[in-house]
């Protein structure tokens, strides 16, 4: 099947009073039909510019310098900004991360979607209502009259998130962008509001591009997993293989520093920081902090290159391993 | 319920602020110069004549009670009387707060109408020719004192090009001002379809509007800039974008209407100035509102207006100050509705 | 994006250096003035801008160059006391009230709150017009409607820090209370006070040649620039230009160049404050 998004070689700079920082460098990744993919990093891997970038929504000082971004077959690099609104809350939507904030303050939460319907599905004001009210049953909000006459100030954390959710799905977009959809939300909500994701997503079909820093997010409920390290991809692959078997060393110190229940053992975080993106060393940013370093990675990027099927990995180490592994 | 805790709160708080404000009032009007009582009895009176008026006018008795006589007078009315035009001075009020009326009202216009739009674009366009230049003038308006930019603008509009007329006042000597209404020249020409007067008294209206306007659009284009700026960068505002909304619409609906609400708060800060700068513009125009006849009346050592101009003013403030507050808690539903 | 921030220094470099011109040609007014300032010239009225003359000739023939200097000394001198007077009274308002609260802070902010009720200029022409035309009034009367926003200031800082670890450390160690607030949190508040200052200083400046422009305060025959410009005023609509332009030109320059100095003292001094540029 073909894939519905092809993300090559994006690469994205921000223009900044300190200079120039190389946020997002070289990514690729797919995504199919129908399927969970988690991106997952520490904050300033570059994954919230990933997503933005991929709804052109980078404005100066940022740019996007390089790549492709093929959604359906079309490159959305390529096209004007018109033709890109034409996709924006349509084909593809966006759930943002602090759901208070990403509301409006003044106005009605219920107008903030209805307005959506009349927009892209040229709705009467009637019919905006009507489908909203819709729309928020669907995300398991009570009260739907009542609630969409209120205002962000007076939902709790959770059911912003809902309305976010809703306001996305309204259209009945192919690929959601969800960044952080569970932070700063309580634990118990949080799952709830993955079990509606991941709930939503199947009955319309929708893909979904988890963006989180929350491991235990990623094997809740994605199907496949990104992982990024200072705004670079080092590892993609099936969920189960990557927890299972984690190959890149940024990957396997994160699966480790999972603290677990049933195992004894001291917490192990990761040591160093991530590289300042503003002169990024020029072989693999994850050089100073890896236990596993060679003389070529100080001085080569690393390719993201097959290391089993539907398993990449961007190491230098792992190539090497591989290689031996062959014969 | 929130809401009207809010309200009830500003109306507590003005209660202090006005007693304080009654007593500094008071208190300057104690040391002004002049004998009220000498101004009444006339400069021919005799010594017993005027110490008979000074008995009835209560200003033999102790301070307390004088405060409390000069308090109470204010509410009834009773302003004192003005040796100049030899009238009570809450006639001459009535008949000279039209102009300045008129004159603040024509600035704020000014102001809101020049200095918001500069401001939203200057913030959209950051960084842009426009954008320098609006903030060029910013910086430079608050430092141009605003009876230079009066008397500069009647250089060059009165002098040198001949377009505005002579600082006369309100209305052009040979037009009858229009019936009064509202005692606001253009709007009373406009309720009576006094197309002369109407076009005379814009005319005058003018260059006055503009110098007061300019002085007091500089805060304000800052602030809301500086407000716009926030809110652009802010997550509803990409939100909003990445739905698909249009981005002029994000731009000129969503992020100006939060845009506007702090700047409610300035309001008050704005009516303050224009209030104080109407006391100067009236000068330099010979316009004949309410700061023109508290200058006057100083200078001829008159110290009856004087006394009742600033209570006046500084209740009007506070008043105007509590209807901001009010608005914006109205404006902002996170107010209203807590 | 860079250069930005140089341009602005250089800007507040131009700035400063406006201040310390203006300054010293007050200080040196006597000896930089070509002419004696009080001197009328029958038969040089009315000159305008020339050699003789740089800056014009007024109705009575008065070099309008030495006028300018001369007033510059009034106008710096009148702006400098009042905000003295105004910082060092209104930072002890406002440590008292922060340092001691209960009524007396009630009592100080409620008496900062009715000043503030006034439009500053407006009080600042009753108090001028109750006190009498002089000089010390018009300082005084500056001064005192400046007050709040030290006492504001101060007061803010000390309820901030008086909880803070270090002056119960210091009390601890025996500190006693003036030496705390001299010591440990005056420093503090250095830096807000310093932009604070800096800025005043042009409001205080706009403010006594407003009252000078309506007769309040400083009288002929001493000059000051809203006094010149007065007098100017009337020659306006008669093509006169120079007698207006001066004056007012040296007053917006001299207020612009200590808000320039005061925004980036506020940029370097305290990020806290720093607005959007």
């Amino acid at each position: 099947m073909t894939d519905l998004l092809e993300v090559r070689d994006l690469t994205v700079h921000f223009d900044t009073e300190d200079g120039l920082v190389e946020a997002v460098d070289g990514v690729t990744f797919t995504v199919s039909a129908g399927e969970i993919l988690g991106v997952v990093g520490e904050s300033g891997s570059g994954k919230s510019v990933t997503a933005l970038a991929l709804l052109r929504l980078i404005r100066p000082p940022g740019r996007i310098v390089q790549g492709a971004v093929r959604f359906e077959g079309t490159d959305l690099v390529g096209l004007s900004e018109d033709e890109m609104r034409a996709v924006r809350g349509t084909r593809i939507a966006m759930v943002f991360q602090s759901p208070r904030t990403a509301l409006n303050p003044v106005l009605t939460v219920g107008r903030q979607i209805s307005r959506l319907f009349e927009l892209h599905q040229g709705a009467s004001r009637a019919e905006g209502r009507a489908r909203t009210i819709e729309m928020l049953k669907l995300v398991g909000i009570s009260e739907p009259e009542r609630r969409a006459r209120q205002y962000a100030h007076q939902l709790s954390g959770g059911m912003c998130q809902r309305v976010m959710i809703a306001m996305a799905l309204a259209t009945s977009p192919r690929l959601l962008l969800a960044d952080e959809p569970t932070t700063g939300l309580d634990v118990s909500i949080a799952a709830q509001i993955l079990d509606l994701l991941r709930d939503l997503g199947r009955r319309t079909g929708a893909s979904i591009l988890l963006i989180t820093h929350d491991l235990g997010v990623v094997a809740e409920v994605c199907d496949r997993v990104a992982v990024m390290h200072a705004g670079q991809i080092v590892e993609v692959g099936a969920v189960r293989a990557i927890f299972a078997r984690p190959r890149h060393p940024y990957t396997q110190a994160l699966v480790r520093s999972i603290p677990r229940i049933d195992r004894e053992g001291t917490m192990e975080p990761i040591p160093g920081t991530v590289p300042s993106l503003l002169a990024p060393p020029p072989g693999c940013r994850y050089a100073d902090r890896c236990p596993r370093v060679l003389d070529v990675c100080r001085r080569d990027r690393p390719a993201l290159r097959a290391s089993t099927p539907n398993h990449d990995v961007a190491c230098h180490a792992v190539e090497v391993e591989d290689a031996t592994a062959r014969g | 319920m929130g809401f009207g805790r809010y309200v009830l709160q500003r109306l507590l708080l003005v209660i202090p602020t006005l007693f304080g404000v009654t007593l500094i009032a008071f208190t300057l009007t104690y040391l002004l110069p002049g004998n009220p009582a000498l101004v009444k009895a006339g400069a021919l009176a005799t010594p017993e004549h005027v110490a008979e008026i000074e008995r009835r006018m209560g200003l033999d008795r102790p301070v307390p009670v004088q405060y409390w006589r000069y308090v109470t007078g204010f509410l009834r009315g009773d302003l004192g009387e003005s040796s100049s035009t030899g009238r009570p001075v809450l006639e001459d009020f009535r008949q000279r707060i039209p102009a300045t009326l008129e004159l603040t009202l024509a600035s704020l216009l000014v102001a809101l109408g020049i200095g918001v739009p500069f401001g939203v674009l200057s913030a959209v366009h950051r960084d842009t020719v426009l954008d320098h230049v609006s903030r060029l003038l910013g910086v430079g308006g608050v430092a141009m004192p605003s009876f230079w930019t009066g008397l500069l603008l009647l250089y060059v509009f009165f002098y040198l090009l001949g377009v505005a007329p002579a600082p006369l006042g309100r209305i052009a000597a040979d037009v009858p001002p229009p019936t009064r209404i509202l005692g606001l020249y253009v709007v009373d020409a406009l309720l009576t379809a006094n197309g002369p007067a109407l076009v005379s008294s814009l005319h005058h209206l003018m260059l006055p509007a503009l110098t007061l306007g300019f002085a007091v659009m500089a805060p304000l284009t800052r602030m809301v800039r500086a407000t716009m700026l926030e809110i652009l960068e802010s997550e509803y505002v990409t939100a909003a974008w990445a739905a698909g909304l249009p981005r002029r619409r994000v731009i000129y609906g969503d992020a100006l209407r939060n845009a506007l609400i702090p700047v409610i708060t300035l309001l008050g800060v704005i009516v303050g100035f224009l209030m104080a700068g109407n006391v100067v513009v009236e000068m330099v125009f010979a316009w004949p509102g309410l700061g023109h006849y508290a200058v006057t009346s100083l200078m001829t050592k008159d110290p009856g207006p004087i006394q009742s101009f600033v209570l006046f003013v500084a209740v009007m403030y506070v008043f105007v100050n509590l209807v901001v507050d009010l608005l914006y808690g109205l404006a902002d539903p996170r107010i209203r509705l807590r | 994006m860079r250069w930005r921030r140089l341009t602005r220094n250089r800007l507040s470099f131009v700035a400063l250096c406006v201040i310390l011109a203006v300054t010293l040609a007050s200080l040196l007014a006597p000896w930089l003035a070509p002419y004696d300032p009080d001197n009328p010239d029958a038969e040089a009225t009315l000159v305008s801008v020339s050699l003789r003359h740089p800056l014009g000739t007024d109705g009575y023939g008065r070099d309008q160059l030495s006028r300018l200097i001369h007033a510059g000394r009034v106008d710096l001198l009148v702006a400098l006391s009042a905000t003295a007077i105004a910082l060092t009274l209104g930072s002890a308002l406002g440590a008292g009230a922060g340092y001691r609260g209960g009524w007396v802070d009630q009592l100080v902010m409620r008496g900062v709150d009715a000043v503030m009720a006034f439009p500053a200029f407006i009080l600042a022409m009753a108090i001028t017009a109750a006190l009498g035309n002089s000089i010390a009034n018009v300082v005084a009367a500056i001064a005192i409607t400046h007050v709040p926003i030290y006492t504001r200031l101060i007061r803010g800082e000390m309820l901030r820090v008086r909880e803070a670890e270090y002056a119960d450390a210091a009390r601890t160690v025996g500190n006693r209370p003036h030496q705390i607030v001299l010591y440990h949190l005056l420093p503090n508040c250095v830096p807000p006070l310093v932009v604070q200052a800096t800025l005043a200083m042009g409001f205080a400046i706009l403010t006594v040649a407003a009252l000078s422009f309506i007769g309040l305060g400083i009288q002929p025959p001493q000059s000051e620039w809203g006094q010149m410009t007065a007098e100017g005023a009337g020659y306006v609509v008669s093509g006169e230009w120079w007698l207006v332009l001066f004056p007012g030109f040296a007053i917006m320059l001299t207020v612009l160049a200590f808000n320039l100095v005061g925004d980036t003292l506020r940029d370097l001094l305290d990020p806290r404050m720093r607005g959007v540029r």
